[in-house]
């Protein structure tokens, strides 16, 4: 029974996520008169793709390890640019036209160095705890934003050639230090977004119901317990942490070829700010509550055009009020109505669900 | 030899405006166990409030800081009061991302009224510049007020918190919330003492910072948060004498790492230092080791 | 091992068992052997030289009064601390040097005074988390789901089931661990303990919420445990009904040192020992 349960959670959020696609789809062929999408939106699609990706894999690291990371964009940036170079390098060395297939091989390439940086970086991280955990990851991924700013690639006649803090490099440049990567092809589509979130879905949620995933799950609950049971601990906390790193990566390498200009400011940490907060606000823990967030939060300012001025503020105040509102104990009475609907539970996780130590694998 | 020198000021005088940060930031996380995201911006109202303050209204400069310091006390304890006293039992989380928004408000609020192009900032310090070695080092007036003022606040901040009622009643909250409580401690009011200190700290480093570097904008504020943020875990968080330490070496390593390494890593370069730190020992400098009971 | 001279001291069992195990021969193997143990913190022996031998499939007791370091004694033996003094074999094995981890790996399972389970996972879960190293298949497996996936879960879905049948408790497979009444949280954490297949199971006093009811069961099952399982136990209990009832040998400790070991008879009459729980008699 308990098994069953569990699959249907996660049959709902593919299918969730699958109609998602479909109406969006219908949307943006104008199939039924009057539903069309809108310019604008069309081009929120890959963004919401990737930040989907970006919010359900911080929540592996979040959620389901229990590691708070203030870092997860550094992760994105290096998906990002690594998936850029390949790309360019792909198409300038060896003529490859095959856009899919181009985008495809960047974003693996993002997330295999996205993972790497996910084991250099974890080695250090894991080490330490709670707010400590926090501001070293915060470190990192401003130590990896300042990096790329002095990273220099070009390609001259298919050869590929690196260097750091000098633009004196042969042939044409594809990543130019502060300038960031120029003259990018524009090869990312929302099909691939589509794919790439589902792809997310598969690993994580395959992963939590696995034997790993619940040494994962045991360590954030009580981690002496779990090594008195003998599980290794860094073992999986760095499983955990690579495997999300890398999902951000793909993330990162789709984002990037969204887009003809591409700075390393995008990835300030504001960013990881802006993931963590779908993240807490979809639910820690909760898989299908960080996509719904991640949407959601993505079209809000799109939405708030209207108030121009305002809307960041406007946004500023929802997120303080909802917080306070699923979290303060003198709004109890509301939360235990709020409690009795199922879908504002979903939507704005109680405390009980938002507690860090306190994930659900739903 | 005497760049360096010169480099080494400047790195002081920065550091002491990390290590007054940090102070305030320090106190507040020994106390309330939060990362209080707003703090930083906090600096940036202190710094528009002392501008007006001066600018508009003709106050003079040594008044202007007094009022930028009275606003920024009620706004950090109005803040406390309406958005973190609600979350005490709530998970730290929730509190961060609270904390998060809050700063957003202050950011977006700043940008509505005195609008998001930067301002050019007056200094408050009419002290001349002390020139040495036949005017090869010269030591700006604000570094010398900066320096001067980090050492004072320092030294009525230990001796407050060693001496006074008040102080043992916070490092008793800090310590044990509920200890303190059933010991007759009125722990909300000590926590809201500690906000309005560490906000009229952020207020004086506000116009301490535009001073040294007068651009003023709304997101003014956040880049300094983080790095005395840092600073107060690279000296140990909780400490005073931790924050202290840890904002000038900060602000040293900033200085000399842009200064001789590269203008592009001086972060990078600062944020290395705090990671290396931790690693050697994880709850900083200064910090006191937590046994795990179990 | 033989650089050592065996104190006869430290030997538990004076008596023959009730539950003849051929092998039980102390002086022959062991399944845990502490010599000289101890470790200071900061100056301060919370446990200093504490000797213990106990037998294959014996049940011993750790009394002693409130802070007397019995928690420490598991604490060192499960390599939570890494004891300052002494050395600890583990079925003749030496554990110098081995982390938490691989002393579990290395046959000794606990539970916690303070109960430590994994509150947001099922129980089944729990006992599944128990099985982790008998269980053997990679992430790749898990994310892809190979067929070494499906055929070990079923596996371990049916040990854990069969391991939760000894304390009645497959009917709550489901539940979340941290919603169970408390006395099903213990009995839980002996459960998930036993899942690990260790060779000593440490019970950090397992009776303490219980009702007399409960604690008259769990005496049951802690006997019919060690018969199934063919395990030695080490329990640390304030119950003295189920210490004096149940333990073959028992230990007391008090400020970190052993002051008398013996049968559940001899600890009874011993002066010391009374001294110890109830201070000096005034002399009349």
């Amino acid at each position: 029974m308990k098994i069953s349960k569990k699959f249907r959670s996660n049959l709902i959020t593919y299918a969730l996520v699958i109609l998602a696609f479909v109406i969006c789809q219908i949307a943006i062929e104008g199939i039924i008169p009057g539903f069309k999408m809108t310019r604008s939106l069309k081009g929120q699609l890959v963004p919401i793709c990737v930040y989907i990706v970006m919010a359900v894999s911080l929540n592996l690291t979040v959620g389901i390890s229990g590691e708070l990371s203030l870092g997860h964009a550094g992760f994105m940036s290096v998906g990002a640019f690594s998936g850029i170079i390949m790309s360019s390098w792909l198409l300038g060395a060896f003529q490859f036209e095959n856009e899919t297939l181009r985008l495809l091989i960047a974003m693996i390439t993002g997330g295999v160095m996205a993972g790497i940086a996910g084991v250099l970086i974890g080695i250090p991280v894991l080490r330490l705890r709670g707010d400590y955990l926090a501001i070293v990851t915060l470190a990192f991924g401003e130590i990896i934003r300042n990096v790329l700013n002095c990273l220099y690639f070009s390609l001259d006649g298919g050869r590929l050639y690196v260097s750091f803090n000098n633009p004196d490099i042969p042939g044409k440049l594809l990543l130019n230090g502060p300038t960031g990567a120029t003259g990018v092809g524009k090869i990312a589509t929302f099909t691939m977004g589509f794919v790439l979130i589902l792809f997310t879905l598969f690993v994580v949620l395959n992963l939590i119901n696995s034997r790993s995933g619940r040494a994962i799950m045991a360590i954030r609950d009580n981690r002496i317990a779990a090594e008195s049971m003998g599980i290794n601990v860094t073992k999986y906390k760095m499983m955990a942490f690579v495997v999300s790193a890398a999902l951000a990566g793909m993330a990162g390498a789709l984002y990037g070829l969204n887009y003809s200009t591409v700075t390393a400011t995008k990835f300030r940490f504001d960013t990881s700010i802006l993931v963590l907060v779908f993240v807490v606000l979809g639910g820690i823990g909760n898989i299908r509550g960080s996509i719904i967030a991640a949407t959601v939060l993505t079209i809000l300012p799109e939405v708030l055009r209207a108030f121009s001025d305002y809307r960041m503020l406007v946004y500023a105040i929802v997120l303080i009020v909802v917080m306070l509102a699923t979290n303060s104990p003198l709004l109890g009475n509301l939360k235990n109505k709020l409690r009795s609907s199922k879908l504002v539970t979903r939507f704005f996780p109680l405390k009980e669900e938002a507690a860090i130590k306190e994930g659900d694998e739903k | 030899m005497i760049s360096f020198l010169s480099h080494l000021v400047n790195g002081l005088s920065l550091g002491s405006v990390y290590a007054i940060i940090a102070l305030g930031y320090s106190m507040v996380y020994g106390i309330a166990k939060m990362l209080n995201f707003a703090h930083g911006d906090v600096i940036m109202v202190g710094g528009y409030i002392s501008f007006c303050a001066a600018l508009y209204w003709g106050m003079p400069p040594v008044i202007s800081v007094l009022v930028a310091m009275v606003v920024c006390t009620v706004l950090g304890v109005v803040i406390e009061r309406l958005a973190y006293k609600p979350l005490r039992a709530a998970s730290s989380l929730a509190v961060l991302i609270t904390a998060i928004g809050m700063s957003y408000f202050l950011q977006n609020m700043a940008q509505l009224i005195w609008g998001a192009n930067p301002k050019s900032f007056p200094s408050v310090v009419s002290i001349p510049s002390i020139s040495l070695f036949n005017g090869q080092l010269l030591i700006s007036g604000e570094t010398i007020v900066t320096v001067l003022a980090n050492i004072i606040i320092m030294t009525a901040l230990t001796l407050f918190t060693g001496k006074t009622k008040m102080g043992r009643a916070m490092r008793a909250v800090a310590e044990d919330k509920g200890a303190a409580e059933l010991m007759g401690i009125n722990v909300n009011a000590t926590i809201s003492l500690t906000f309005a200190i560490g906000s009229a700290l952020a207020a004086i480093a506000g116009v301490l910072l535009c001073s040294a570097y007068p651009t003023l904008m709304p997101t003014t504020g956040s880049m300094p948060g983080i790095k005395a943020f840092t600073a107060a875990v690279f000296g140990g968080i909780g400490s005073i004498p931790g924050a202290f330490v840890g904002g000038i070496l900060l602000g040293v390593i900033e200085i000399l790492g842009k200064a001789y390494v590269s203008t592009e890593l001086g972060d990078a370069f600062v944020f290395a230092v705090l990671i290396v730190v931790l690693l050697v020992k994880p709850t900083g400098l200064l910090g006191k080791k937590v046994h795990e009971k179990v | 091992m033989s650089q050592y001279k065996r104190k006869s001291d430290t030997k538990m069992v004076p008596v023959p068992s009730m539950a003849i195990v051929p092998e039980r021969d102390i002086d022959k193997a062991p399944v845990l052997e502490a010599r000289h143990l101890g470790i200071e913190f900061g100056g301060l022996k919370a446990v200093d030289d504490f000797n213990l031998i106990i037998g294959k499939t014996e049940i011993a007791g750790l009394i002693g009064p409130n802070g007397a370091g019995k928690t420490t004694v598991f604490n060192l033996l499960t390599k939570v601390y890494q004891p300052t003094h002494g050395t600890v074999l583990l079925n003749g094995k030496d554990t110098h040097g081995m982390n938490t981890v691989q002393a579990n790996k290395a046959g000794i399972a606990r539970t916690f005074q303070n109960i430590r389970l994994f509150n947001n996972m099922t129980v089944e879960d729990n006992v599944r988390i128990g099985l982790h190293n008998q269980v053997r298949y990679g992430m790749f497996s898990g994310i892809f789901r190979l067929p070494a996936y499906w055929m070990q879960e079923k596996k371990q879905h049916e040990k854990a089931l069969d391991l939760l049948s000894i304390f009645d408790m497959q009917d709550m497979a489901g539940v979340k661990a941290g919603s169970l009444p408390y006395g099903a949280q213990r009995r839980l954490e002996i459960v998930r303990a036993l899942a690990t297949n260790p060779s000593l199971l440490l019970l950090d006093e397992p009776a303490a919420g219980m009702n007399p009811h409960e604690t008259e069961e769990l005496m049951e099952n802690i006997i019919k445990i060690r018969d199934q399982f063919q395990i030695a136990v080490l329990l640390i209990e304030h119950d003295m009904n189920l210490v004096m009832g149940i333990c073959e040998g028992i230990c007391v400790l008090n400020y970190g040192r052993i002051i008398a070991k013996g049968t559940a008879d001899e600890i009874q009459n011993n002066p010391v020992v009374i001294e110890a729980y109830l201070g000096k008699q005034k002399e009349a």
